[in-house]
């Protein structure tokens, strides 16, 4: 008897074999041939300018920190989910409180301008 | 059953998946997205090969695969390397959770897990990992920008996608895929829940970064996004996992939405894939219908707009359910 979770593994390993499975053909057939101009970076024709590896717009980050936030409420609703129905009226109310702390959050966020592009 | 036939029956599965997926989501989908695009815009798309272009994508994968591989000097190559395995495995992990259609066995599925609707979850998002490897692997501009924006929007996105999952979970009352098609028996939730099928596609349509909210990959200023430095059979992998995280956003609308593989007359499988077909098309004709966003627009319509929609739409279901129901 194989557990859930042994059968994704099977998928996990299995799969990542066959995803690499071209590689073995690409080393086979094709063709192989190198020069200093070939190995640059493409940068529209001209030879490229630094690094890209360098400072990049910090609202990026801001985004991807509260997409923590929220992403980390919703999971914890995921078990409410499953048994909301049972628990009745007062499953509700009470998930009422949880929401309205998350919706709290949002508003802050809105307000304090860091859902704003520019 | 003794492990070692439920080991081998497990590996023919996703033998089975992997090779279903690239055929049917990968090569039909790009020969689909050719042909659709060509008759939206009165071309005729691809006819030479094969009988009316049917081969064109055959023909495609033959020669990606004879294309030399180059790693550019400045890449890190280890990151640059993995992320062509990452981003086509995170798409077709999605497929673990989805049922396919139903036999005298029970339903068609590679394993009903009891937390089903929340893998999927997981697993659609871990896609963004690889697309930020290949961002920042390449050591090339286009590519970290459009790593950087892919992560921005997926993750933007993802919060209404959850927020509705938890809806339609709190409906069946059950996370497993193939309870919530059962739920549907009667009454498709596209009936019930149409404000959080409206919700889910628009977030699908951005989780797989496609038009409108292509501008991960927008061809006019980024060349290709974040597999601009990929060449031959690792190029044709990244668009596996595109077509592949498609398929499976539209199978996953199919069984929260539109009951499954549940429909009169036809074998299941055959309704599900009408079904998926149906969804696709749309996702093809919006893209070739609709101009890209800017990438404040884009973050603007999913905090401001689709994730207070979600959360309102969670109350108000969650009320007639739990109080009134």
């Amino acid at each position: 008897m194989l557990l859930d979770w042994e059968y994704v593994a099977v998928f996990v390993f299995v799969g990542a074999a066959m995803v690499s499975l071209p590689f073995l053909i690409i080393a086979l057939v094709s063709p192989r041939s190198s020069y200093p101009h070939k190995r640059e970076t493409y940068e529209s024709g001209v030879a490229p300018i630094g690094q890209a590896w360098s400072q990049f717009n910090v609202r990026y980050y801001l985004f991807s920190l509260m997409f923590v936030v929220f992403d980390v409420e919703i999971i914890y609703l995921y078990p409410w989910a499953v048994v909301a129905r049972s628990l009745g009226a007062s499953a509700f109310y009470s998930v009422l409180i949880f929401l309205a702390i998350l919706v709290l959050g949002l508003v802050y966020a809105w307000r304090k301008g860091a859902l704003e592009w520019t | 059953m003794p492990w070692y036939v439920e080991l081998a029956r497990a590996v023919v599965g996703t033998i089975i998946i992997f090779s279903a997926v690239a055929i049917v989501a990968a090569m039909l989908g790009v020969l689909l997205e050719r042909k659709i695009s060509a008759w939206i815009q009165s071309r005729i798309g691809p006819t030479h090969t094969g009988p009316r272009g049917l081969l064109q994508t055959v023909a495609d994968t033959i020669k990606l695969l004879q294309k030399e591989y180059i790693v550019p000097q400045n890449a890190d190559a280890v990151i640059f390397a993995s992320a062509v395995v990452v981003v086509p495995l995170a798409a077709l992990l999605d497929y673990v959770v989805l049922p396919f259609g139903t036999t005298r066995w029970g339903p068609l599925i590679f394993r009903d897990l009891n937390i089903g609707v929340l893998y999927f979850a997981a697993t659609s998002s871990l896609i963004v990992v690889g697309i930020l490897m290949a961002g920042w692997g390449s050591n090339n501009k286009y590519a970290l920008l459009g790593g950087l924006r892919s992560a921005a929007q997926m993750v933007s996105y993802e919060i209404p996608i959850g927020l509705v999952l938890v809806t339609i979970s709190m409906l069946a009352g059950s996370l497993s895929t193939v309870t919530i098609v059962h739920a549907q028996s009667r009454l498709w939730f596209i009936v019930s829940q149409p404000v959080s099928f409206v919700i889910f596609f628009i977030a699908a349509t951005a989780e797989v970064n496609r038009a409108p909210f292509d501008l991960v990959e927008a061809e006019s200023e980024l060349v290709a996004g974040y597999f601009s430095e990929y060449t031959g059979m690792r190029f044709a992998l990244f668009q596996l996992g595109e077509y592949g995280e498609m398929f499976a956003m539209a199978a996953l609308a199919v069984t929260l939405f539109f009951g499954g593989w549940q429909g009169p007359g036809l074998p299941s499988v055959v309704w599900f894939l009408i079904k998926l077909y149906a969804l696709v098309f749309v996702f093809m004709w919006v893209r070739w219908t609709y101009p890209r966003f800017r990438i404040d627009q884009l973050l603007r319509f999913s905090w401001k707009v689709l994730i207070p929609v979600a959360l309102l739409n969670l109350v108000v279901t969650a009320y007639f359910v739990i109080v009134r129901g």
